[in-house]
């Protein structure tokens, strides 16, 4: 039986501006189970990073309005007091940022950012936590923590950086890692390491990982189950295996695309998605990626609902078209083959 | 242009940033950051730079198009000298190397409107009047896939691919030869760069450009590049044909760089055999001995502590500069081992590919 973690239950979280109001978040419905890496994808604007935001109480403020459930161990934490959701923050679901070089302040050491966190919500000594720190450190592979751990971040490399905020991340133990372009602004050499540093952790520590990225690529090594999001919505949301080799949403079918494979003879132009993501004060009628798709029909002009269209039961889709035409549609554009694998 | 094609001809330059310390400001050390790249680029061809953080490929760039002085070596543009060229006598040949940035947000001057930020280089090298800039600016607008009343809005108003695409049309505005692009997609989403990197082909196609493109993402590198240069270190360690460098990487840094490069696609991703290079790059303040890459090299020896590999021409123009060469047959290794081994000047000549600059 699967250890149920967290349940999103209809989220919409709503920014009023003096423009109007932002539909930052519009409909998003997801479960997150012990031991699982669950990949959000989208562009930038596709409400990706307000969902993990929301989720830690961090959209919080007086011109945001929420609808739905966030249910954290029986407890909606959309609801809960400011004050308790502190205890939960940070403590037993906690974030890692996407840019290492902000994200860590210029004038403490390393050392005490990390030892902060345990002793705010540790009743430890602040010798312990040091010993801790340094552990961490080691855990994340930082290379004589002894030493580093009274460094200060610009002594760190932007790898090194992203290690200490990981560090940081699970310097409580939490139940739930939220990754929000963990590696956006690393080297592909450094991102292949803390991709597969974020998966080991994960069964060390026992917790589940919600890994946010615009990258597809990204997802398709750690993730177990993927949601696409395209203007506040989910549009698409299975597997790793149904997205990747049996894609339903043209817009999935757009952002696989849109990569440059390596494994691939070298198309002639990328297959590359027309136009921008819509503005989220002025969504247009029906299915929000109608304007930008290269299928669309009369009868897009109604929004579909998020269901379930293919043979399998967990696949979900926002898309008018049949599942045959899709098939047929995105065939010699973009999907993989799907490999025996033994 | 000079005798062999080559519209930009880079001859052994170096690039050192020194560090001063205390109060005479007395130099303590040297960032090594670019060190001895010899490399050319033919008219028309697109020559990829790449590398991780810190390998020198972006001040390579800047070297380049002369936003900075090279501490040795030369720089031929055009056939025309200009690595120690003052600022003076740099300018009207400003016109002729246009550079786009990485970062679109930081890029482009909040304060001005698109209008000014694509029309002041022609002011500046007092092109048309008026009214013929302001009509110049509005067909660069829709070039690049903007729309002519876009002229009078702020750079805030637009989202980081569309100021891509004002940076690309301001580097257009004097009509160059030569665009030096560092790192102009990394920036943007995955779907945008897919936009950016189709409309930086259609320029080259329509304005016949030379492109320098640097960039640390060997996806998008392979899909513009005629060439491609890899960079370790401030060294130059390979040089190839794009896709001869992805099915035959020589120096085992490529290999490495090239198996981290995700693959969209699980069941190939986890069939793939991944090189992770342990630990960062080493400071450029005092690389390490020999082959600067050997403390993270999986096949590294003796001998690559001792002695710093040569660039070495396997043939088809394809350089590297390892004691251990991956992917390079018996033959081939005893035909480059028998002849002197190229220095990288006498290599260069041979490194230009037949056609460049043509694409199937």
């Amino acid at each position: 039986m699967a250890d149920r973690l967290l349940e999103v239950k209809g989220l919409k979280v709503r920014f009023a501006t003096e423009d109007g109001l932002v539909r930052a978040v519009d409909g998003v419905d997801f479960e997150l189970d012990r031991g699982k890496v669950f990949g959000i994808v989208g562009e930038s604007g596709s409400g990706k990073s307000v969902t993990a935001m929301t989720i830690l109480g961090l959209t919080r403020d007086r011109n945001t309005r929420f609808e739905g459930e966030v249910v954290y161990k029986g407890q909606n934490l959309l609801a809960m007091p400011e004050s308790r959701l502190r205890d939960v923050r940070g403590n037993e679901i906690a974030m890692i940022f996407q840019d290492p070089m902000t994200s860590l302040n210029p004038v403490y050491k390393v050392g005490d950012q990390i030892i902060e966190a345990i002793v705010t919500h540790e009743d430890i000594s602040k010798r312990m936590a040091r010993q801790r720190a340094v552990e961490l450190l080691r855990q994340v592979g930082i290379p004589n923590p002894q030493q580093r751990v009274d460094d200060y971040p610009h002594q760190f490399s932007g790898g090194m950086r992203q290690r200490a905020m990981i560090a940081m991340a699970l310097s409580c133990n939490p139940d739930i890692l939220i990754a929000d372009e963990p590696t956006t602004a690393l080297d592909v050499t450094i991102q292949a390491q803390i991709l597969e540093l974020i998966d080991k952790l994960k069964d060390d520590f026992d917790s589940a990982v919600i890994l946010i990225t615009h990258d597809l690529g990204v997802v398709a090594e750690v993730a177990d189950e993927i949601v696409v999001m395209y203007a506040g919505r989910v549009v698409e949301r299975g597997s790793k295996r149904d997205i990747f080799y049996d894609p339903q949403h043209p817009y999935t079918w757009g952002l696989l695309g849109s990569i440059p494979r390596l494994d691939r003879p070298k198309p002639k132009k990328l297959h590359s998605i027309s136009g921008m993501p819509p503005s989220l004060i002025n969504l247009p009628q029906g299915c929000k990626f109608r304007p930008r798709c290269p299928h669309a029909f009369e009868k897009c002009q109604q929004e579909p609902e998020l269901e379930n269209r293919v043979e399998e039961r967990q696949h979900l889709d926002r898309c008018w078209l049949s599942v045959d035409d899709k098939r047929r549609l995105r065939e010699g554009t973009i999907v993989g083959e799907a490999q025996e694998v033994a | 242009m000079s005798e062999n094609g080559a519209l930009v001809e880079i001859k052994n330059v170096k690039k050192y940033f020194p560090i001063r310390k205390g109060v005479l400001q007395r130099e303590v050390a040297r960032v090594h950051a670019v060190d001895d790249v010899t490399l050319s680029v033919r008219e028309g061809e697109t020559v990829g730079l790449v590398g991780e953080s810190g390998c020198g490929k972006s001040t390579l760039g800047r070297c380049i198009v002369r936003l900075l002085e090279p501490t040795s070596g030369d720089i031929v543009f055009d056939g025309r000298s200009i690595g120690r060229l003052k600022a003076r006598a740099l300018r009207p040949l400003r016109r002729e190397m246009q550079m786009v940035f990485q970062d679109p947000y930081a890029s482009l001057n909040p304060r001005k409107r698109v209008g000014t930020i694509i029309g002041d280089p022609m002011k500046i090298h007092g092109i048309g009047d008026r009214r013929e800039r302001k009509k110049r600016v509005e067909e660069l607008l829709e070039t690049v896939g903007l729309s002519p009343e876009h002229y009078n809005r702020f750079p805030h108003e637009f989202s980081g691919g569309q100021r891509q695409r004002i940076g690309v049309a301001r580097a257009l505005a004097l009509r160059p030869k030569l665009v030096v692009a560092d790192e102009p997609v990394s920036a943007l989403d995955v779907s945008i760069q897919a936009q950016m990197v189709n409309l930086l082909e259609d320029l080259q196609n329509d304005f016949g450009l030379t492109y320098v493109f640097i960039a640390h993402d060997l996806g998008v590198v392979r899909h513009v590049s005629d060439r491609i240069a890899v960079m370790y270190l401030g060294k130059l360690v390979e040089l190839s044909p794009a896709e001869e460098l992805y099915t035959r990487p020589i120096m085992p840094y490529t290999e490495a760089l090239l198996s981290a490069v995700p693959i969209p696609d699980p069941d190939l991703s986890a069939k793939r055999e991944r090189i992770v290079l342990a630990g960062d790059v080493p400071s450029p303040i005092n690389p390490p001995s020999g082959c600067r890459f050997h403390p993270r090299c999986r096949y590294a020896t003796e001998i690559c502590s001792q002695v710093e590999p040569p660039l070495v021409d396997y043939g088809n123009g394809h350089l590297a500069a390892c004691h251990h060469p991956l992917n390079v047959d018996k033959e081939t290794l005893e035909r480059v081992t028998a002849s002197a081994r190229h220095t990288p000047d006498s290599a260069d000549e041979t490194a230009l590919p037949a056609e460049p600059g043509k694409r199937a």
